[in-house]
């Protein structure tokens, strides 16, 4: 922690007070100023919050997660500020990462009635955080899609969406308050102690920044839960990390919409398949290569190749346009025994993509011993892509016979693309 | 070596495959959707559904029938982590 920060951090204690977000819905979460790295990976240049949720009904109240362990003093504080224990009925839990589920094992001593209500696939998480033994047994209620709970007069509706960011994740609806408790979903790292999205300062950048990091790996489950999510009347957004979202809440959904369709969609025709094929070239033999390898693969037609000299360019938007293409073919010569640098900074910037279903393909030229074809092959079938033709190697500079051998490197790897293996049997030995 | 056929209706892809291999295997190689966590039957995460043929795959083990019921698995749902396809199946992400 920075010394501004930890100056920030020892205010907190005395503005622990519960926050009415919606009528009898207060936040009653915990400020993390000081934070600079969420989770080793994650930067976060003010901080973090750690939202949690109380709503109360006319039989009962309800708390919708926790915090992080180290500030369980606070969310009691305000916890104690709007309720009593013995009046808590319900404990949901979204999500059971211990930044939210730190506060958990104090709370269910102090509400020992409450019933715990957790996603189909949390309890694996549960049993693993909670560690029940046979004389103290652990229960608790799973719940999916149109599952609901009610507090009296207000009922709790929960929505089954896995993977956003783990396993076990559930949004949880209050209809009666149009408020979505959206767990991790929709939210940032962003400490603003004015907590509401109209009076916190910008925080776009953090919005679309956790996004990118947290929730882009799993687009298709987050497609999946805006099915969910897009037709609820929502008045108000309250995630676990980051602003709450009562202005204008629709936008961060269609925002989410957004980030999650392929942005190459509207560029490449319907049923039009990409391939794109980076390199690096010292003498400009693998680049040659790399040119006669674009050639074999835009004759089959139905093709978009693109080719770009890893040299030129940033990592980011190549990952970017990795995410949308079909296949990645990848061009190093040997130095020293290894791919170059720039290769292994692209390979180790994709866990933020879905590489599910991707073609991948190595070559290069080579001088004396020529491993790094078979290392980009190794690190590509590392991370589950396909790699349907074998790597080509050329050593130094590649005559016209060896130019053709690129073309049909090319044509082989258009063909396994072009000819989409739908519907057809694929013999195991030859998935590469 | 006995061979069978396992289908991933998600991306109606069929792969001819050796007898004793792990779903997983094939899966990951093929681009289904199934996903992986632990890979070793313990997380739950790789659940799939069997369509057809779940007398075509191995028993599931003690262990996997413990993960299963914690995830709440309904009948026909296996561990694509352990499960070995035995004979022709079709199956999808659970």
């Amino acid at each position: 922690m920075s010394s501004a920060a930890s100056v920030i951090a020892r205010d907190r204690a005395d503005q622990a007070r519960a926050v009415e977000v919606a009528p009898g819905v207060h936040w009653v979460g915990a400020l993390d100023p000081g934070l600079r790295t969420f989770d080793i990976i994650l930067r976060t240049a003010n901080g973090t919050t750690y939202n949690s949720y109380l709503v109360r009904g006319e039989e009962g109240v309800a708390v919708i997660d926790t915090v992080k362990a180290e500030f369980a003093e606070d969310f009691f504080a305000r916890l104690e500020s709007v309720a009593r224990y013995d009046e808590i009925r319900v404990i949901v839990l979204n999500h059971l990462e211990p930044d939210h589920t730190g506060a958990l094992p104090e709370l269910m001593r102090r509400a020992p009635q409450a019933q715990l209500y957790i996603s189909k696939r949390a309890t694996p998480m549960l049993k693993a955080l909670l560690k029940p033994r046979d004389d103290r047994p652990l229960t608790y209620t799973t719940v999916g899609t149109g599952d609901e709970v009610s507090l009296g007069g207000r009922t709790l509706r929960f929505l089954h969406t896995p993977f956003l960011h783990w396993p076990d994740t559930q949004c949880t609806w209050l209809a009666e308050e149009g408020v979505l408790f959206s767990g991790d979903v929709f939210g940032c790292h962003h400490c603003d102690a004015r907590l509401f999205n109209d009076l916190c300062g910008d925080f776009r950048f953090a919005f679309d920044y956790y996004y990118a990091h947290i929730m882009r790996p799993f687009k298709g489950y987050v497609v999946d839960a805006l099915k969910l999510i897009e037709p609820l009347p929502i008045k108000l957004i309250a995630p676990t990390h980051g602003p709450i979202l009562r202005d204008r809440p629709r936008r961060y959904v269609t925002r989410y919409r957004e980030l999650s369709t392929p942005s190459l969609a509207e560029r490449i025709d319907q049923g039009e398949r990409s391939l794109i094929i980076f390199y690096m070239s010292a003498y400009g033999s693998t680049a040659r290569m790399a040119e006669a390898i674009r050639a074999g693969a835009e004759e089959a037609g139905g093709i978009r190749v693109s080719l770009y000299d890893l040299e030129g360019g940033e990592i980011q938007p190549f990952v970017d346009l990795i995410e949308s293409a079909d296949a990645l073919v990848l061009g190093s010569p040997t130095i020293n025994g290894d791919a170059a640098k720039p290769i292994w900074d692209l390979l180790s910037s994709l866990a933020v993509i879905d590489l599910k279903g991707k073609l991948g393909a190595a070559f290069g030229s080579y001088g004396w011993t020529g491993e790094a074809v078979k290392m980009i092959e190794d690190r590509l079938r590392g991370l589950k892509l396909r790699v349907p033709v074998a790597g080509l190697r050329i050593k130094l500079i590649p005559t016209d016979e060896e130019l053709e051998e690129c073309r049909d490197f090319g044509r082989a790897l258009a063909g396994a693309l072009v000819r989409g293996e739908q519907g057809r049997v694929i013999d195991f030995a030859d998935l590469g | 070596m006995a061979k069978a056929k396992i289908t991933f209706t998600d991306i109606e892809q069929t792969v001819n495959v050796p007898a004793g291999t792990r779903v997983i295997e094939v899966s990951e190689r093929i681009g289904a959707g199934i996903i992986y966590g632990c890979r070793e039957g313990d997380c739950g995460t790789c659940m799939m559904h069997v369509e057809e043929g779940w007398n075509n795959l191995t028993e599931p083990s003690v262990l996997e029938e413990k993960v299963l019921r914690e995830n709440m698995a309904s009948r026909h749902d296996r561990l694509a982590c352990q499960a070995q396809i035995l004979g022709d199946c079709k199956v999808k992400p659970a």
